[in-house]
């Protein structure tokens, strides 16, 4: 058997043809003699990521290897690690994982074939109290390292999950990470699920979401790439009942080398639904970022309602962006639209800006957090709404390029000396 | 020494010339008036004073409180004490007005070596600017001019006027999209901000702003040049016998 490493590698070639996947390419981010995580129990260092005022219950992982034990709550409410969670409920786990709608692809089944490890989060149906988790997802080691994680999550009908997803690394670590998030909502549930990725210049990433909505459920998630070398959000919803509500949103903000892809697929199966995709990035020095956004709307899913917009600013003539936002309708009694548009900043409202004494610098800040500020008003979970507000003004100091230590790792405060003068938000006032 | 001084400008956008050899003199608590039909040149030539990137400045100069501006960014001049109440405003969806003037507001301060406004001072200085254009508090708390109407575009730029109290304030066509109650208190407000430390240079078509803000001086602007210049009455002279009349005088003089 071939390694699983090569295996990766060798997928790229087979999907040649295939318009989701073909301009899939993390070459660049794997060098010669990377290798699989050690596979020894990992320990749990001190990793603050954490976020003033979130009340969350944190669950760590550690090049692939989840360090909580797994836990169960007199509720029924379980939650740990989905090897332990594969011991102590093999039928739940097995009737599950794997089985979320997706559309076939080989990076997945490579996954589920050989990942290390990951979180399992189950809320059975009637939970009264909202649970919340953070999931860290670290990446810590001194050689390069290919990993898989696996996260399941199944909430029943009726109850509440905010879920926040950090992926990060730390200092010089090199890695390209498959990681693959189920998340099977029954009826009348709601779920926010946060993905915050904030890696360095040497990881690559292949984050897959998929989500399965039964009748009446809702679900928002919101996508913030604040900083990594590659990183490819692969993201599926499916809303197999009526009177499903989702929004999804992102937002890429990147520079140097640095490439963010985000797909995202929208299946409309059933009548009555609703869908909201608003989705925007600034591309600095020579990065490149894509969007491609499928809404699916089926023969028999009459009163749909599904819009997507897509927005990016691009800083140099080197940066490079393709927008793909595409709406395929079967039947006549819809409410959809799709948008794309990408520029630059607005020369006259700079004026503007400046025409009242504020200086270059920081009528740009303005004027690019202003931008980002539309999907960060998205996020309904206040504390993390924000703690990114404060990270995305730390980010878009001086252009984008970030301040030494502070945007690599959400735990750190900003130490920069010429912080702009911006540094209202109209909440605080 | 006049406060603004400005000799033999010419200037182009693109490769149009505009202005074609402008002479002018404002002295403080002094209140200017520029008319013309449209097209010669009476936004282009506040436009330079302000800074706007878009017009090129091939002869002359601006000298204001004694110093050539023409090669001073635009945040200077600002901080200066220029202010430019814009002919239309433009909307910047995620900024608040008041995120947008506290951090004029504190940029001037700085400029000017004074201490930052702490949160309640801006604040109380914010309730009462906008008396003097009547703003409601919901205003404030919206995005920059976004969805507003013509007549609240206007009085966020005296608001705005109000907070920055600019030595120099020039206003393009304040009076364009105002109904008669909101052109009252755009005109009220800049009349309470007049003193005899600071000017204004109104531009406008129209005689009717003039009837509230009455100007010490009234220039026509004609094909890149000030033609003639008068008293306020000369507003209504032009109201009555329209810029027909001096076109003719000027064929007459060729």
């Amino acid at each position: 058997m071939t390694d699983i490493i090569q295996q990766f590698r060798d997928i790229r070639a087979t999907l040649r043809k295939n318009e989701v996947w073909r301009d899939v390419d993390f070459s660049a981010m794997m060098p010669e003699g990377m290798k699989l995580p050690s596979g020894d129990k990992a320990e749990e260092k001190d990793y603050p990521c954490n976020i003033p005022d979130l009340d969350v219950t944190k669950l760590t992982v550690i090049n692939g290897r989840c360090v909580n034990p797994y836990y169960e709550e007199p509720d029924g409410v379980a939650y740990g690690s989905l090897s332990e969670a594969r011991q102590r409920r093999p039928e739940t786990v097995a009737k599950y994982l794997g089985k979320s709608d997706k559309s076939d692809n080989a990076y997945e089944r490579l996954n589920a074939t050989n990942h290390e490890d990951g979180i399992f989060i189950f809320l059975p149906a009637g939970i009264k109290k909202e649970y919340k988790f953070q999931i860290v997802n670290i990446i810590d080691s001194n050689e390069p390292i290919f990993v898989q994680t696996r996260n399941l999550v199944v909430v029943g009908s009726g109850s509440m999950l905010t879920l926040l997803q950090c992926d990060d690394s730390i200092g010089e670590s090199r890695s390209m990470s498959n990681n693959v998030t189920e998340i099977i909502a029954d009826s009348e549930s709601s779920v926010q699920h946060y993905k915050l990725q904030n890696m360095n210049d040497m990881s690559g990433l292949l984050n897959h979401s998929y989500t399965q909505l039964e009748e009446g459920a809702q679900f928002s998630t919101s996508v913030i790439t604040l900083n990594g070398g590659h990183i490819r959000n692969h993201a599926e919803v499916n809303m197999r009942g009526e009177h499903c509500h989702v929004e999804a949103n992102g937002l890429y903000l990147i520079d140097k080398e640095q490439q963010a892809d985000n797909y995202i697929f929208v299946n409309h199966l059933k009548p009555h639904c609703e869908s909201h995709a608003l989705y925007k990035g600034i591309m600095d020095d020579s990065a490149h970022a894509s969007f491609n956004g499928h809404v699916l709307v089926s023969d028999g899913a009459v009163k749909t309602e599904a819009f997507q917009t897509n927005r990016n600013i691009l800083l140099t003539d080197k940066a490079t962006v393709q927008s793909k936002p595409f709406l395929e309708i079967y039947n006549d009694d819809v409410k959809c639209s799709h948008g794309s548009t990408t520029g630059q900043i607005d020369e006259l409202a700079m004026f503007y800006i400046r025409s009242r004494g504020i200086s270059e610098r920081t009528a740009r800040t303005m004027l690019l957090y202003a931008f980002c500020d539309e999907v960060i008003q998205k996020i309904a979970l206040a504390p993390l709404r924000n703690r990114l507000s404060d990270m995305v003004k730390q980010r878009l100091h001086g252009e984008l390029t970030p301040c030494s230590e502070c945007a690599l790792h959400c735990n750190n405060t900003c130490g920069c000396n010429d912080a702009p003068a911006f540094e209202i938000d109209p909440d605080k006032l | 020494m006049a406060l603004l001084s400005i000799r033999n400008l010419h200037a182009k956008i693109g490769d149009r010339e505009i202005l074609k050899g402008i002479n002018l003199d404002i002295n403080k608590g002094e209140v200017h008036s520029i008319m013309g039909p449209n097209g010669n040149g009476k936004s282009t030539l506040a436009g330079i004073i302000a800074g706007n990137p878009k017009y090129t400045v091939t002869e002359g100069e601006v000298i204001y409180n004694g110093k050539n501006i023409l090669d001073m960014p635009v945040d200077q001049r600002a901080n200066e004490g220029i202010f430019l109440g814009f002919q239309y405003p433009v909307e910047i969806p995620g900024v608040t007005i008041t995120n947008f003037m506290r951090t004029a507001v504190n940029e001037q301060r700085k400029y000017r070596g004074l201490d930052p406004l702490s949160g309640s001072e801006f604040l109380k200085l914010m309730e009462e600017k906008k008396k003097v254009v009547e703003m409601t508090t919901n205003l404030a708390n919206r995005s920059v001019n976004e969805g507003f109407s013509g007549g609240e575009k206007k009085k966020n730029e005296i608001f705005q006027m109000a907070m920055l109290n600019p030595t120099l304030a020039i206003l393009d066509e304040t009076d364009s999209g105002l109904d008669i109650d909101a052109l009252r208190i755009v005109a009220n407000g800049v009349n309470q901000l007049r003193s005899p430390e600071n000017a204004t240079v109104v531009i406008t078509h129209y005689q009717r702003l003039l009837d509230y803000i009455v100007p010490d001086f009234v220039h026509v602007l004609y094909e890149g040049r000030i033609v003639k210049t008068g008293p306020k009455e000369l507003a209504l002279e032009l109201e009555e016998k329209g810029y027909e009349w001096i076109k003719k005088e000027l064929e007459a003089a060729k």
